[in-house]
């Protein structure tokens, strides 16, 4: 099986969630098979970094060009190196907001289709990916000629054994460096900004009560404000609570929000979508309370009432007081 | 400005879906049907856009007929008019597939600005903006919560993770993929309701748009997910569930 393994850099290291799409990579073929991909300007630290995990090699793509990551620039020089390499089966990365940024184009410009944000390979291979707000699983399989686009949810696949993998000497290190002019790259990306500034820590929280699209009207926000109060512990939300400006961004847990691991995870009226799940899934015991006992939150949380929260926030909320005197 | 808007009706997230008989679908009967949220922001940045530069929103969406009520609401929330693309089928077309449709539809109109939502609530593979962008030969940027014209085109916030965003600049015509959570979505009103059953609804069967229907990818089988974890459901009443909670945490997880 070739593989190319398209890793991705955040503050000069290779990020985790790019491990974790080599773990991917090393269920469908060994090491030796799989060719790790650094891209950038300046890409000799992150090949060495590379160079010492289970691969069979590692490519520098470099260009002065591809300093600051575009989706031009980056289609461009992957769709040149796919063709020098030949005969790659597979292409795979971590499915981040760079990866959709760009993959979905490099595919169709090889007549493929990604598929996108996988949490499961099977024999075949079979890739299974969520659908319907998590609730069911699709198994996909591709067809006909040339490489199969592949991107891996982060968390999917544990990182933590590749390095346990039986491995010689480093990977031998090659650099290619594409064909790109500046008229191709029709974007022009701004440096990285921090949203407004941070004056609640749900980092440092022990407890957090954190509600959800459930919760119907921000008027019934206080009812779940008190259970929080009665709990010791910070009030959070999921995105949609913070979209509506029904509580500020700052408190959004989640994968554009904050990633937060407390002692209590309360989960209320969430139905746990998977940008919700990977923020708060560290938590060491979560509690969920949903109507909808297929509601994805139900796999993570340790402890369930499926009911209406318009009962059981209250009633909680006086056994907490209750328990206290 | 001419904006194009491509929406797509999904399963109200409410709605209990169930898989079936076939496997490879989800059982449409007896399903409320909504549009699909991002695709909400996409149509509300639109009418932003026109409501400050002036031009035109076209509503354009893929699907059988019961589509015809979400494109309605696209109307009544103010879009000018609206392509409907006759598909009873499209569950089985991989994103290329449905890119190809919206793109064939897309080009005759040559729009400034299609703007869609970054993902769909039901297959989710946040994909088909990107695809069609690349069908169409323009520039594209995803996961976008504000959009500015500018001078030399558009100039849009486009979010990062972990609280991180970005300024990206695009040159005219670009594809935008829409983030949730950029603008208050608006509701229709009465006097909008009553607007969009005069607005021109053109309906273009698949077959005439005369793109490639084969598949790169296929859907093979639906499952249910096994349970990872065992979680403890409390039953009883709201009280008695919430007493057992309250003990659960104190003497078993002690986390009170």
């Amino acid at each position: 099986m070739s593989v190319l393994l398209i890793l991705e850099a955040s503050n000069g290291k290779i990020k985790r969630a790019s491990w974790e799409a080599l773990a991917a990579a090393l269920r469908l073929g060994p090491a030796e098979g799989i060719t790790a991909v650094v891209i950038g300007a300046q890409t000799e630290e992150l090949a060495a970094e590379a160079a010492t995990k289970p691969v069979g090699r590692v490519v520098r793509v470099e260009h002065p060009l591809l300093a600051h990551y575009t989706a031009d620039g980056f289609c461009i020089a992957l769709q040149q190196l796919i063709q020098i390499e030949g005969t790659t089966q597979v292409v795979i990365f971590a499915h981040t907001y760079q990866a959709r940024d760009y993959a979905p184009a490099l595919a169709c410009r090889i007549g493929q289709v990604l598929i996108g944000d996988v949490v499961g390979i099977e024999d075949g291979p079979v890739f299974t990916r969520q659908l319907m707000q998590e609730r069911l699983n699709g198994s996909y399989r591709h067809s006909g000629g040339g490489p199969c686009f592949v991107s891996v949810q982060a968390g999917a696949f544990r990182a933590d054994g590749i390095d346990a993998q039986p491995k010689a000497a480093s990977a031998p290190i090659t650099t290619f460096a594409p064909t790109i002019n500046s008229a191709q790259i029709r974007t022009r990306p701004g440096e990285p900004f921090r949203g407004s500034a941070q004056t609640v820590d749900l980092n440092s929280a022990q407890r957090i009560v954190s509600v959800g699209r459930g919760i119907k009207d921000p008027a019934n926000l206080p009812m779940v404000q008190e259970l929080a109060t009665a709990l010791g512990a910070e009030l959070a939300a999921s995105r949609p609570i913070c979209d509506n400006g029904w509580l500020p961004m700052e408190r959004q847990v989640g994968s554009s929000g904050q990633t937060v691991a407390p002692k209590l995870y309360l989960a209320v009226g969430i139905s746990g979508a998977i940008q919700h799940l990977v923020g708060m899934k560290g938590s060491q015991c979560i509690v969920a309370i949903n109507k909808d006992s297929d509601a994805p939150i139900f796999e993570v949380a340790d402890y369930g009432i499926v009911g209406d929260l318009f009962e059981v926030v209250p009633a909680l909320t006086e056994a907490l007081k209750a328990a206290k005197q | 400005m001419k904006i194009i808007v491509a929406i797509k009706q999904v399963p109200d997230r409410d709605a209990p879906v169930r898989i079936a008989l076939s496997a490879n679908w989800i059982d449409e009967r007896d399903l409320q049907w909504a549009m699909n949220e991002p695709d909400a922001y996409a149509l509300e940045e639109a009418l932003l856009l026109k409501e400050k530069a002036g031009g035109e929103v076209i509503v354009l969406s893929a699907g059988p007929e019961r589509v015809g009520s979400t494109i309605r609401e696209a109307l009544a929330k103010g879009a000018d008019r609206a392509i409907h693309i006759l598909c009873d089928d499209l569950s089985a077309r991989d994103a290329l597939g449905v890119a190809r449709l919206l793109a064939a539809a897309i080009k005759p109109e040559n729009p400034d600005l299609v703007l869609t939502g970054l993902q769909s609530e039901d297959v989710g593979l946040g994909q088909t903006g990107v695809i069609v962008a690349e069908l169409l030969g323009l520039p594209h940027s995803t996961m976008i919560l504000q959009v500015e014209k500018i001078e030399a085109g558009f100039k849009v916030k486009r979010e990062l993770e972990e609280g991180w965003f970005q300024s990206i600049e695009l040159p005219t015509p670009a594809v935008l993929t829409m983030q949730s959570g950029g603008n208050n979505l608006r509701y229709a009103t009465l006097m909008g309701i009553k607007r969009a059953k005069t607005k021109e609804l053109r309906t273009v069967n698949a077959a005439e748009l005369g793109v490639d229907i084969g598949s790169v990818v296929m859907l093979e089988r639906i499952t249910a997910p096994i349970k990872q974890k065992s979680t403890q459901i409390l039953p009883g009443s709201a009280r008695e569930a919430a007493a057992a909670l309250v003990e659960k945490l104190k003497t078993e997880a002690h986390v009170l």
